[in-house]
């Protein structure tokens, strides 16, 4: 079981409160959870990572595990302790500034 | 007796705004989608409680949402709850997905436009800007985008096509302006569903008579004198916005960067009507519900001082289709204002005597119940206005 935390914003959207759980088949990667997520919540396709060309949106961040993974490679395996659900892999809204 | 849904567009969410016809007592609802930009939002004249609207964030970039309740309840519509499945069982959340055509089919259309710098720049999409729903379909929706192209969907905004042809008019020529290269305004003629006429920033008005299969340039008789090199240039103008009654279909009025203008030959050619106005800057541009000959707009100091002159609000309108203008002014503010008025940000209710209404980039809508002899705030403090759209109810 892998656990997800979404943004506010993001959340809303899904409607859902709290944490995502998510099953993912096979190797727990960037593209494989969201590739689950956007399964389950359709309504999340497009903003997390482009409808074509799957490249993450410039300013969302993927963290886990307090290690900023956004500039992994989309198939390389995330930690072990998101695989086992021990921690979640966190989608945040990079800070804006200003 | 009648009411009206004033729909609101601002920088941080969507509000409605309901009164009856006295349009004295207002309820204010929202925000809906609190934080997000709202683009536009507007109803269907078919079906008045089948809105459509654009949300939008730097962040988490392009969302559609659809309401069949006027407003009350909002999905993706394609998203939540989750209705509809693929061949594989997939879900097709596609609702948000504005990809510009380039199959060879549709003849490989362009992927390039003019860039800031004079080189050529593939089209990028970035938002959806305007969306213009059928006359006659509530299923029909059409959007203007940035990276400026026109989208169509016809199964109530679950998928989008582009008509491509659009980009064929000359498109490796438009640039972007200073707001980006948006498809603003979209204009069906009620009398002919296959003409159809679009405005761009910064390329100019384009018309389609094939139902959007093919477009032609519409911008005769503009003249940007310091924007162009080539003043009377066929594309290139930035055409802020463009209206028309929709019982003279022929007869256009347009607010341009500077100057306002009208065609009376369906945009083959226009003319200027800026006549007495202190400024002709400006965005929006509105007619009359009852009356084809009275326009209304909003003058703004220059191109780089975005505000009213002499820092009071005024609302112009002309009894004559331009070239004599009023200045209204009974219940605007008439000192230290320098709020701004955006394209989307003025329409017309079609009660009699006919509503006016418009937003301000300082939070502010204003009504009047008199065709603009005076006028009230129904709200104060919103975020700043991208849009407003009235409804007429019965």
């Amino acid at each position: 079981m892998i656990r997800v935390v979404l943004p506010a914003h993001l959340r809303t959207l899904a409607r859902v409160d709290g944490e995502v759980t998510l099953d993912v088949e096979g190797q727990v990667t960037q593209r494989s959870v969201l590739d689950a997520l956007e399964a389950r919540y359709p309504m999340l396709r497009g903003t997390i990572r482009d409808q074509v060309t799957h490249q993450r949106r410039p300013f969302v961040r993927f963290f886990a595990c307090e290690e900023d993974l956004s500039h992994e490679s989309q198939d390389a395996s995330l930690p072990d302790a998101v695989a086992t659900g021990a921690e979640p892999f966190l989608i945040v809204g990079a800070m804006a500034g200003g | 007796m009648s009411k009206v849904r004033v729909l609101v567009g601002t920088k941080k969410g969507a509000f409605i705004l309901t009164s009856d016809g006295k349009r004295k007592q207002w309820d204010v609802n929202g925000p809906h989608f609190g934080g997000w930009e709202m683009y536009h939002l507007k109803g269907s004249p078919a079906d008045p409680n089948r809105l459509y609207a654009s949300q939008t964030s730097g962040w988490f970039g392009q969302v559609i949402q659809r309401s069949d309740d006027g407003g009350k309840t909002w999905n993706t519509p394609d998203g939540a709850p989750i209705p509809t499945s693929g061949p594989d069982g997939t879900p097709q959340g596609v609702s948000n997905k504005f990809v510009y055509d380039s199959s060879p089919e549709t003849g490989k259309p362009l992927t390039t436009h003019q860039w800031y710098d004079g080189t050529q720049h593939p089209w990028e999409f970035k938002r959806v800007w305007h969306l213009e729903p059928s006359l006659t379909d509530p299923d029909m929706v059409f959007a203007g985008v940035e990276d400026a192209a026109l989208f169509r969907s016809t199964d109530g905004g679950q998928t989008w096509q582009e008509l491509a042809g659009l980009r064929s008019a000359k498109g490796h020529l438009w640039q972007p302006g200073a707001g980006g290269m948006c498809l603003h305004t979209i204009v069906q003629d009620p009398s002919n569903p296959r003409r159809i006429y679009i405005a761009i920033s910064a390329a100019g008005v384009f018309r389609t008579d094939d139902a959007g299969k093919t477009w032609r340039p519409a911008n005769r008789g503009l003249k940007s004198k310091y924007e162009l090199p080539d003043p009377d240039a066929e594309i290139g103008h930035c055409v802020h916005r463009i209206a028309m009654h929709p019982s003279r279909p022929n007869v256009l009025f347009m607010q341009k960067h500077w100057d306002v203008l009208r065609s009376d030959d369906a945009g083959e050619s226009w003319h200027e009507v800026s006549g007495n106005l202190p400024t002709d800057f400006g965005f929006p541009i509105d007619v009359h519900a009852h009356e084809p000959e009275t326009i209304y707009v909003v003058p703004i100091k220059s191109d780089s001082e975005h505000y009213p002159p002499d820092g009071k609000l005024r609302v112009y309108r002309s009894r004559t289709g331009g070239n004599e203008w009023e200045a209204l002014t009974k219940g605007l503010p008439q000192q230290d204002c320098y709020v701004n008025v955006l394209r989307d940000a003025m329409a017309v209710d079609s009660l009699d005597p006919c509503g006016v209404y418009f937003g301000t980039t300082g939070g502010q809508v204003y009504a009047s119940g008199n065709a603009g002899n005076s006028w009230a705030p129904i709200v104060r403090d919103l975020p700043a206005v991208f849009s407003v759209e009235v409804q007429t109810l019965p």
